[in-house]
């Protein structure tokens, strides 16, 4: 046995920031140490800390290193392994109190957690099924094998389980109808496309725990009657598609799936189709289209994919999160889950809360968590000195949350009464910094370009409604374009065959409606406050303090920057193209590249 | 026909709910989807040409033009943008003189938009020949860029 385990993180974000490099180094020199008996190292999927990575803990120590360097390889082998001492420098600093916090327990941005969904994440190798066992997994699907199909809905409904992929529908409910529909074969669908830009929840899952995704389709495709199941995941996220496909392999090894799984008389498998970039595709009815090999294009509903889904048959679909939530369930019981979370709305919500935020990463918290305990008390709130100024949830169909209002509880229905959504579990912090409309502007341009073009109100709403956001942006708005938005809102809306539509407008409607004056300012006083707006901003050297250091001169890309060494430099403005390269490489101590707005 | 698509196509098998697997794949292969290999897979699919560039045509991910030596993707999602992703755009079409989708006249470089690369946590990111490069700045773009042109992999 050796005396201590250390585990490190080789998710996508990790692995940018060199842990396969580290954990090479560290299998390296522990045998020139002669440790290599003693010491395991172990990979493990994501722990939800990206930002702080590469991140490698040390069992039973429970010691928490972030930002590790292969460079510091050597010195946690002789200063920890062997003289028992904790390298301060590589522990984690609360940002708010700015003390190193060497416990993996004791950092905020995990303690202020509950982790259900994410349990796994970080702790077990989501390359070895045995780990996945011993941390209890595939318990839940025996139990399930020994119920009846009727059984185990009754469970899941009674768990109060509501869709994680955005509309938060009853899951129970669902498979009752894809079960009693009629039709054979039935089929299950995973969806792992994770649309929403500015969100990994779903990747990280696949990532770190594959089995528990699976086995939750597996436990689904029991519950409906399905013998074939498809998850379909995003071409961006190879690695999760890499190790999902591992996790299948094994798991068909061991029996847990294909021809009579468990020896008894169910047989299911799962089939992999990765998207191909086209964001529509996480809506039901275009997934389906695509997994048929055609344009990802939305059908009208109904017949609900219940009904009539894949290849014209019952299917059932559900979100990476809610699957993940169904072996928990049912191995620690409908009331156990119910418990957790808020009455109509149970269990945890996942997000990726990311943006102006201290600590971004993944974060797990009981439904109806207020709004402000998840930015500050696990996020540890707006970095530099800046103000929080609103969260965004939900994505590109999701609306913005003004500051003022940050005692609003995360859950589906209080969302919706602010005018924005749950999504899927992006959550991003803006500060003083992120300019309104320039938000605005940039989901329509997203929703733009995704929209597939079947109804006129989304693919002809949203381009006009981008036009005019644009005409804002660049200073020439008039009064009147904010009526003639919020118009256009109202039409695409109600017009449109999708919810990609349904819901395009709501970045703009709720920015309209908590930050009106932002829009005001650029339309009457052809100002961007928050000094974004590239039209309404410009650049210049403040010659009292420029030094002539030539450094912006030689960085600009353009070539718009003069003047003769140690003495004050000029912006061109007819050439500045005004990417800001200089106002973040004239040294801080100097700081004579001054950004303005009118 | 070449045999590598034959073989891709016996893979897959030549049901219609393949066909996008089997572009994927001839395209991990060439980089991209040529005039010929479209023209093969119809054939061998029993699928007109005009269908496989509907559905080709409607996904992102597909290219019909020979990509350059080094694909840049530089991520505009939301947390991206809020990070300052936008400028970071600029200033790689300025130092390579070409526009998103574009290639640049020496074969060099490719660029490239994308929405979220799920690595958010450490926007604004790009990525280069499939590896992610997180908290990119203006100042580390010119950087990379310089190594990549001088043929080093970092
Ligand atoms: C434009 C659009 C994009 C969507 N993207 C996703 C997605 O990326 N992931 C997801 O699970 N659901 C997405 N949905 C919701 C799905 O249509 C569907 O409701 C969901 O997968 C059902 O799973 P659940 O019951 O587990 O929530 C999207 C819907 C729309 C309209
Ligand atoms: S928004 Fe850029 S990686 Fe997610």
């Amino acid at each position: 046995m050796p005396e201590r385990t250390i585990l490190i993180c080789r998710g996508t974000g990790c692995v940018s920031s060199k842990s396969p490099e580290i954990m090479e180094e560290l299998e390296n020199l522990l045998e020139v140490h002669g440790l290599a008996e003693k010491v395991e190292v172990k990979q493990t999927g994501c722990h939800g800390f990206c930002q702080r990575g590469p991140i490698l803990i040390i069992e039973p120590d429970d010691i928490f290193y972030c930002e590790v360097k292969v460079e510091d390889v050597q010195e946690i082998i002789e200063t920890h392994l062997e003289k028992g001492e904790v390298i301060d420098r590589l522990l984690y600093t609360d940002p708010q109190t700015g003390q190193h916090v060497p416990n993996y327990k004791d950092i905020m941005f995990y303690k202020n957690q509950q982790r259900v969904i994410l349990q796994n994440c970080g702790h077990i190798d989501p390359e070895k099924i045995d780990d996945y066992i011993s941390a209890g997994g595939y318990v839940a699907l025996e139990k399930t094998l020994a119920m009846t199909p009727e059984e185990v809905i009754d469970v899941v409904s009674k768990s109060g389980l509501r869709g994680r992929g955005g509309a938060g529908f009853p899951t129970g409910k669902k498979w009752q109808f894809c079960r009693n529909a009629e039709g054979e074969p039935k089929y299950v669908i995973c969806n792992a496309d994770e649309g929403d830009p500015g969100a990994f929840m779903d990747r990280s899952i696949l990532e770190a725990d594959p089995h528990a995704v699976l086995e939750g389709l597996v436990i689904a495709g029991y519950a409906i009657g399905a013998s074939h199941g498809y998850i379909y995941v995003r071409a961006e996220y190879p690695l999760a598609i890499e190790r999902f496909a591992y996790a299948l392999e094994t798991a068909r090894e061991r029996g847990y799936l294909g021809r009579d799984i468990m020896g008894q008389d169910f047989s299911f498998d799962i089939e992999i189709k990765k998207g191909a970039g086209a964001f529509v595709c996480g809506e039901e009815t275009a997934l389906m289209a695509s997994i048929m090999g055609k344009r990802g294009m939305p059908t009208p509903r109904p017949p609900y994919p219940a009904m009539s889904g894949v290849w014209g048959k019952p299917t059932n679909i559900n979100n990476v999160k809610t699957l993940a939530s169904i072996p928990v369930i049912l191995s620690k019981g409908a009331d156990w889950f119910a418990s957790i979370g808020l009455e109509g709305c149970s269990g945890t919500a996942v997000f990726a809360l990311t943006g102006k935020v201290a600590n971004s990463g993944l974060v797990e918290v009981p439904m109806g968590t207020p709004l402000n305990k998840i930015i500050f008390d696990i996020g540890g709130g707006v970095p530099d000195g800046k103000t929080f100024k609103a969260a965004q949830t939900g994505g590109p169909s999701g609306g913005c949350i003004p500051a003022k209002d940050g005692e609003i509880n995360v859950d589906f229905e209080s969302l919706a009464a602010a005018g924005s959504i749950m999504g899927s579990g992006g959550l991003i912090v803006l500060d003083e910094d992120t300019c309104m409309v320039d938000l605005s502007h940039y989901f329509l341009s997203f929703t733009m370009e995704e929209s597939c073009g079947k109804c006129p109100p989304c693919r002809i709403g949203t381009k006009r409604m981008h036009e005019i956001l644009g005409k804002i942006k660049a200073g020439r708005g008039e009064p009147s374009d904010l009526q003639k938005l919020e118009e256009l809102a109202y039409t695409i809306k109600n017009g449109s065959l999708c919810a990609l539509g349904g819901t395009a407008p709501n970045p703009v409607l709720t920015t309209l409606r908590y930050f009106r004056e932002e829009y005001e300012e650029h339309i009457n006083n052809k100002r961007c406050p928050a000094l974004v707006c590239k039209d309404l901003i410009w650049y210049t050297i403040n010659p009292e303090k420029c030094i002539g250091c030539g450094i912006c001169a030689r960085k600009c890309p353009v070539g718009a920057i003069s003047g003769e060494k140690k003495e004050v430099h000029v912006i061109d403005h007819e050439k500045c193209i005004k990417c800001g390269i200089c106002f973040q490489s004239c040294p801080p101590k100097v700081k004579a590249v001054e950004k303005k707005t009118n | 026909m070449s045999s590598n698509i034959e073989d891709i196509i016996n893979i897959h098998g030549r049901g219609p709910g393949n066909l996008i697997q089997i572009l994927q794949d001839i395209q991990a292969e060439d980089s991209y989807l040529s005039v010929d290999s479209i023209a093969s897979v119809s054939e061998a699919m029993a699928i007109p040409e005009s269908r496989i560039y509907g559905v080709a045509t409607f996904y992102k991910q597909f290219k019909f033009i020979e990509p350059g030596e080094h694909m840049i993707k530089i991520c505009q999602g939301t947390a991206c943008h809020v990070k300052g992703s936008t400028p970071l755009l600029d200033v790689l079409e300025s130092y390579l003189a070409i526009k998103p989708e574009e290639t640049t006249e020496d074969g060099k470089f490719s660029l490239e938009r994308v929405a979220c690369l799920g690595c958010c946590a450490l926007a604004p990111v790009m990525v280069v020949d499939n590896e992610v490069y997180g908290k990119m700045t203006q100042e580390k773009i010119g950087e990379l860029l310089d190594t990549l042109r001088n043929g080093g992999d970092e």
